[in-house]
């Protein structure tokens, strides 16, 4: 499919109230050349709503992370169409992707990726800092938001000192501090024990689904499903099913 | 995002100091180095630079040094001074002889023999007695770090008798001479007298100092003199440049200072560039992060320069501190041998931007590495 076979004609949701924040329609993308190429996603279709919480699940390998890449403007596909808040990737070049993502997402990384230097205020206020912020007024704001994490004693603690549950609830708040539409979570919960990742997942959709934001996980957890409005199957590079308000949730 | 770039190199004090002293060891090895070699070449013509009366040197056509003379005949200074263009010339001679104590101490001396009638040729600056003490007999005059060659330990004084060549000495003056290449002891006394120090002969006159007169061009009147007499002449200028090629030339001291410049650069660039690249390797990691969450690779260019410009700053600083503490402190106050060495602004100023080279090619492959960190590694665990 090329990409002027797949034109993105709205970011309104066709099925329901919600804004489509999200949407990618055949996308396609391989690693490797020759005889080495690996197809990882073929044709693949997905989307993600304002105030959703939408799981992407599925076997490793079958292609979750290079999905999200996609997404998350961090990779380009082949071919196929991503669009996010009603714009198209594609078209986009490596310095305006950087900008979009700074600009329209918060990423929350299975492995943390805090730096270890900065203390929990200033990991959490880098994505306002790179945004031009002074650093003052942009670690105000991640002190409120680790304030509601519940973190607000350990503002100034480094990483180190802090356990993995409230190291993920630092990079929630680095993900969160500059209030970004869409949420991108990989793995959150799989550094964590069952306890630290259910209150994380809690303090997800309390914190993040709020107004217009649309979250996106990333999951192998099974215990975590609850929380989910909407899960896509994944497996061997398309999405299988969409299952719509899954049980306990 | 400058200071997030300062507190990830600061927070890894190990590394943060392993670079540090990397660029301030560079800097101190080839601040004193350069110096040293700077100083020896003035070593080489300090002799040319201590007669300031005169601005031509006349000398045998063979002569490519201050510190190789070859006599010429006594005939020859009235032939430079009927030259037009000469206000006036006087003798001048320069011999190595070996001096002894009454307390039996031997020392090899540079001896330079004056104008006995006008005393030119002999340094502005003494430190005790005056240019006119050497007109009185046997007198000579010693430099500071050359009488405490002679007289160990002790102060400063005048009237101690020396044995030059089974003649007496008597010192009548302490001369701040520029430290000479060929030995620590250097004496000035009358021509007549250093010409029976040495009991050449005959043909004593090393080399005639020339004064041209007001208004005429140096260079013209050297020209004058080689086209009258056949002997070589030079300017003040052009001598001294003579002198320290013909060092550069002959002795392994280029080459020597060279390799230990140079090693010390690639010291600094391995320490440096190794714990530069291991730093980045280890935070790699985060600045994949720092991609994927939107920083634009000029911004993370900036902060790695910006680190690197830590480094070389704090560095070089240190480094240059502790060179001027080696020259003021140690070269300085404590051993004669070194006298005259100094840390030139000039070579400080060479060695900054060497400094800049050495962050700049340690950390060109780092840089390298944070700008093609692709963020997605990020999403893989």
């Amino acid at each position: 499919m090329t990409q002027a076979a797949v034109e993105l004609q709205t970011t309104a949701d066709p099925s329901g109230d919600r804004a489509l924040l999200v949407r990618c329609v055949g996308v396609e993308k391989s690693f490797g050349s020759g005889q080495a190429r690996i197809k990882v996603l073929r044709g693949t279709d997905f989307d993600a709503r304002a105030g959703e919480m939408t799981f992407l699940v599925g076997p490793s390998g079958c292609g979750k992370t290079t999905l999200i890449s996609i997404i998350g403007a961090i990779l380009s596909a082949d071919d196929g169409g991503v669009e996010v808040m009603g714009q198209n990737l594609r078209k986009m070049s490596r310095r305006k992707l950087a900008d979009f993502r700074l600009a329209y997402f918060g990423f929350i990384f299975q492995q943390f990726n805090l730096l270890p230097a900065l203390t929990a205020a200033e990991n959490a206020a880098i994505p306002r800092v790179a945004r031009g912020e002074s650093t003052g007024a942009a670690e105000k704001k991640a002190r409120e938001l680790l304030g509601k994490l519940g973190l607000g004693d350990h503002a100034d603690k480094m990483p180190n000192q802090l356990s993995g549950g409230q190291q993920q609830r630092v990079a929630i708040a680095r993900a969160l501090v500059h209030e970004p539409d869409v949420l991108i979570c990989d793995e959150p919960t799989a550094s964590l024990d069952a306890a630290s990742g259910h209150t994380v997942m809690e303090l997800l959709r309390d914190l993040s689904v709020q107004g217009d934001r649309s979250v996106i996980v990333v999951t192998h957890d099974h215990r975590i499903f609850e929380f989910a409005d909407r899960i896509h199957h994944m497996a061997d590079g398309v999405i299988e099913r969409v299952e719509q308000d899954p049980p306990g949730s | 995002m400058y200071r997030t770039a300062l507190r990830m190199l600061l927070g890894d004090k190990t590394k943060c100091l392993a670079l540090v002293l990397g660029v301030a060891f560079s800097t101190l090895l080839i601040c004193q180095q350069v110096s040293i070699f700077f100083g020896l070449l003035g070593r080489a013509s300090s002799v040319v630079n201590d007669v300031r009366e005169a601005n031509v040197w006349v000398m045998d056509p063979s002569v490519k040094t201050i510190d190789v003379s070859f006599p010429l005949r006594d005939t020859e200074l009235p032939r430079v001074r009927g030259v037009e263009g000469v206000a006036w010339a006087v003798p001048f001679f320069k011999a190595n002889v070996q001096v002894r104590t009454r307390s039996g101490t031997l020392e090899n001396a540079l001896l330079n023999g004056i104008d006995d009638a006008s005393l030119v040729g002999v340094p502005d600056e003494f430190v005790l007695g005056s240019v006119e003490d050497l007109a009185q007999p046997d007198t000579i005059a010693v430099n500071p770090a050359g009488f405490r060659l002679l007289f160990p330990g002790q102060e400063l004084d005048l009237g101690r008798e020396l044995e030059l060549n089974d003649r007496r000495a008597v010192i009548a003056a302490i001369v701040d001479a520029s430290p000479a290449f060929s030995a620590n002891l250097s004496i000035y006394t009358r021509y007549s007298l250093a010409t029976r120090y040495t009991n050449n002969g005959r043909n004593n006159l090393s080399f005639i100092l020339v004064k041209t007169a007001d208004g005429t061009d140096p260079q013209a009147v050297c020209d004058a003199i080689e086209a009258r007499t056949g002997l070589q002449a030079k300017t003040t200028e052009e001598f001294r440049w003579m002198s320290i090629a013909y060092v550069l030339a002959t002795t392994g001291i280029p080459v020597s200072f060279g390799t230990v410049v140079i090693l010390g650069a690639i010291i600094g660039v391995a320490i440096v560039g190794l714990t530069f690249n291991q730093f980045v390797l280890e935070n790699l990691k985060q600045y994949a992060a720092l991609k994927a969450i939107g920083v634009r690779n000029g911004k993370l260019l900036l902060m790695t320069l910006g680190q690197a410009a830590f480094v070389g700053t704090v560095g070089y600083g240190l480094g240059l501190c502790a060179a001027a503490i080696f020259f003021s402190q140690w070269v300085a106050q404590q051993s004669d041998a070194l006298r005259g060495f100094y840390l030139l602004p000039e070579v400080a100023v060479g060695v900054a931007v060497l400094a800049v080279l050495i962050v700049t090619a340690s950390t060109t492959l780092s840089m390298r590495r944070v700008l093609t960190v692709d963020p997605a590694t990020v999403f893989r665990g």
